[in-house]
């Protein structure tokens, strides 16, 4: 095992399937010479030619276009939108031909393609840098949507992506690019199955993506005062694991949910009903929600207050109703 | 388009169309003085290219009476775009691929997909109701320019693997305003793709005149923008369109990159049945374009070529009834639809969730059945 970032486990994960696949390309802005703007396409250009990892012109809609064609033609294009926000001129041919190819065509056409988008925020960037656009893609019907928050899971999740059948778009959270550790890559991760993290049985802490690590230190912070916290990692938004979720909380009785994202409408108030649906009478709580405001992305300055961390992780575990006089600060309309 | 002819050419004169769109039959179907740097396609492929006319325009006609008799949800009709259409199907062999959108149903007949299959979409039975795969066609495309990247996409596919097949990609006069248009033709430029774009200016996007979506020379003017070849032609000049549309073929498959056609036409209906044309333009303005029927000069030209008989026009318009009879019989036919699709063809495999859904989904019919 050597130590790598998650990165290098990306490129390692691109390397692997344009080795194992003749018909994997790799396109899109800056990812030739210069290896991407965080590097996860260095080197490729180099070690399998031009044909296969390849500048495109500065366009989101076209590259994306561009792709649905080459997948027609027998291709499997891995795309990479060079940061969330700049994928938004892109989101019609996703929404309208990446989703539905399949559909219109009942299965004749279909677009094995995979949509790399660097995700989230964290990273002091400024404006159109640090969305999280993972509720638009979550709720469009024939995408799958994957996030890994482990240097393990990027290799093993971006070999799946690839090979998968159908479009997957693929969230790199960006402030964990250079994160590091000592691992394997290999194949193992599934999408569609959450992984659980840290086992425990008073709370059922849920994440993906960036927030894995601030919910994992919320666990950790936790155990010292004698609360017992389970991490889920849910790895896939789309698939859903219903599965691991609600055996988890069918366990503990009380969850939180947490994403940078804004919370109104999101992939957190989703899993939230899911767990009501199926879970009302093991709860001891209603499910909280920890979340990004529902403000526009706000400057490097202000973002430390906008990003879920373990404090206002550990508060939302506090509020969940531990004793007869409830908290309801949170509460709608309170 | 003038590339293949003159080495020496300046990049203007390379890349830019003809100063007049190309003509070979005047609007009374005589043969024009040209400077003809196109072939003229044979008499053999003239006649063929006016029965698929005669029939595209039948099935035209039948489909728009569909839409009265509650058959069809809606119908764009094309009525006045015969040789556009028809000339793009017929540039076409069957390995090539074709790129629609919702306007061109003639040219998917003429292509050979069954015509109760290209009018399955507007009944409301399915989003495409042909086999895209079989034959080598896409589905009709409804948001405007989005699919001109696909026909570069898919163009620069078929020549990676050196297998000597073109795309015709169509859209309006009313897509050449869309960031896609221009993407697409970037892309099909900048990567060589052997695409040709066929913009038929019908003059209107539903009612806002041409002359509101651009202040270009002409719509075939943008090429040069993007370094790639370009041509107007008379799109109501049956020969002209064929001859342009078959170099075209020959000029994308020589590796000189991706070419636009503009074919000058006019849509004689309203945009769809729902529409009131009359709100926008004028029955002179109509008229005007009714005495450059494509259909009626390719058929002047013909006879003065004894290409052509009364025999001749009574078989094929025979055919052509045949074929309404056809599209009548086959679209009152009851096609029923199963609730069990609605689950299967959104992934290669259902989610649980969708497997959950459709259970729920089947009890609840078979509820409602009750």
């Amino acid at each position: 095992m050597t130590v790598t970032t998650l990165a290098q486990a990306l490129n390692k994960a691109l390397r692997d399937a344009l080795d194992h696949d003749d018909s994997v390309v790799v396109f899109g802005e800056d990812v030739g010479t210069l290896g991407g703007v965080f590097r996860v396409t260095d080197g490729l250009t180099e070690a399998f030619g031009a044909d296969r990892c390849f500048d495109t012109p500065l366009a989101e809609s076209g590259i994306i276009g561009f792709a649905v064609g080459m997948a027609m033609g027998g291709f499997r294009p891995v795309v990479e939108m060079q940061f969330d926000a700049f994928a938004y001129p892109a989101l019609e041919q996703i929404f309208s031909h990446v989703a539905k190819l399949r559909n219109r065509t009942r299965g004749v056409l279909s677009v094995p393609m995979v949509i790399r988008v660097p995700f989230g925020g964290g990273i002091g960037g400024v404006e159109h840098h640090c969305d999280s656009s993972e509720a638009f893609y979550a709720h469009t019907p024939g995408l799958k949507v994957v996030t890994p928050a482990t240097v393990a899971d990027a290799y093993g999740l971006l070999r799946e992506a690839i090979d998968d059948p159908d479009p997957v778009v693929f969230l790199e959270p960006k402030r964990l690019y250079f994160s590091r550790a000592d691992v394997e890559l290999v194949r193992g991760a599934k999408i569609g199955q959450a992984n659980m993290l840290r086992p425990g049985t008073d709370v059922t802490l849920i994440a993906y993506g960036p927030t894995v690590t601030p919910a994992m230190q919320a666990a950790a912070a936790a155990a010292e005062e004698g609360r017992d916290i389970e991490v889920i990692d849910l790895r896939s938004i789309v698939p859903f694991d219903d599965e691991t979720v609600m055996a988890s909380v069918r366990k503990t009785g009380r969850c939180v949910v947490v994403q940078e994202a804004p919370g109104f409408a999101g992939v957190a108030a989703e899993i939230a009903a899911r767990i009501h649906e199926r879970c009302f009478h093991h709860l001891a709580a209603p499910v909280l929600r920890v979340t990004g405001y529902d403000i526009p992305y706000p400057a490097p300055k202000f973002e430390r207050w906008q990003l879920p961390n373990c404090d206002r992780i550990l508060d939302a575990v506090d509020r969940l109703q531990w004793d007869d006089h409830p908290d309801t600060r949170w509460a709608v309309g309170a | 388009m003038t590339l293949v002819e003159t080495a020496d050419a300046s990049l203007y004169q390379r890349f830019l169309p003809a100063e007049a769109p190309v003509q070979y039959l005047d609007p009374a179907g005589r043969l024009v003085a040209s400077d003809a740097r196109y072939a003229r396609p044979d008499g053999q492929r003239l006649v063929a290219m006016y029965r698929n006319m005669l029939l595209g325009r039948r099935f035209d006609e039948q489909a728009a009476a569909l839409t009265k008799q509650g058959r069809l949800a809606v119908y764009p009709s094309a009525r006045g775009q015969e040789a556009c259409q028809i000339a793009a199907a017929m540039c076409l062999r069957s390995e090539d691929w074709l790129f629609p959108t919702y306007r061109d149903s003639m040219a998917l007949a003429a292509r050979g997909i069954d015509p109760i299959e290209v009018l399955g979409m507007l009944a409301g039975d399915w989003h495409c109701c042909y086999d895209p795969g079989r034959h080598h066609t896409a589905p009709q495309c409804t948001p405007l320019a989005t699919h001109l990247l696909h026909a570069a996409g898919l163009a620069h596919a078929l020549a990676r693997k050196s297998s000597g097949t073109a795309v015709v990609a169509l859209c309006g006069d009313g897509a050449t305003s869309e960031g896609d248009f221009h993407e697409a033709l970037n892309f099909a430029a900048v990567f060589r793709a052997p695409v040709i774009f066929l913009i038929q200016n019908n003059g209107f996007a539903i009612s806002v005149p041409i002359t509101c979506q651009s202040a270009a020379p002409s719509l075939a003017h943008k090429g040069i923008g993007y370094g790639i070849g370009s041509e107007q032609v008379d799109g109501n000049d049956a020969v002209a369109m064929l001859a342009v549309m078959d170099a075209g073929r020959e000029y994308v498959l020589a590796g000189n990159g991706p070419v636009i056609v503009e074919a000058h036409t006019y849509r004689i209906s309203g945009h769809t049945n729902a529409d009131d044309p009359s709100r926008y333009r004028s029955a002179d303005e109509v008229s005007q374009w009714l005495a450059r029927d494509p259909i009626h000069r390719l058929e002047i030209y013909l006879r003065a070529e004894r290409l052509i008989d009364d025999e001749y026009v009574a078989t094929v318009a025979a055919e052509a009834e045949d074929l309404a009879a056809t599209i009548r019989t086959g679209m009152s036919r009851d096609r029923p639809v199963d609730p069990d699709e609605l689950f299967r063809y959104v992934y290669a495999q259902p989610t649980t969730q969708l497997r959950e859904q459709h259970q729920q989904a089947t009890a609840d019919f078979e509820e409602a059945l009750r």
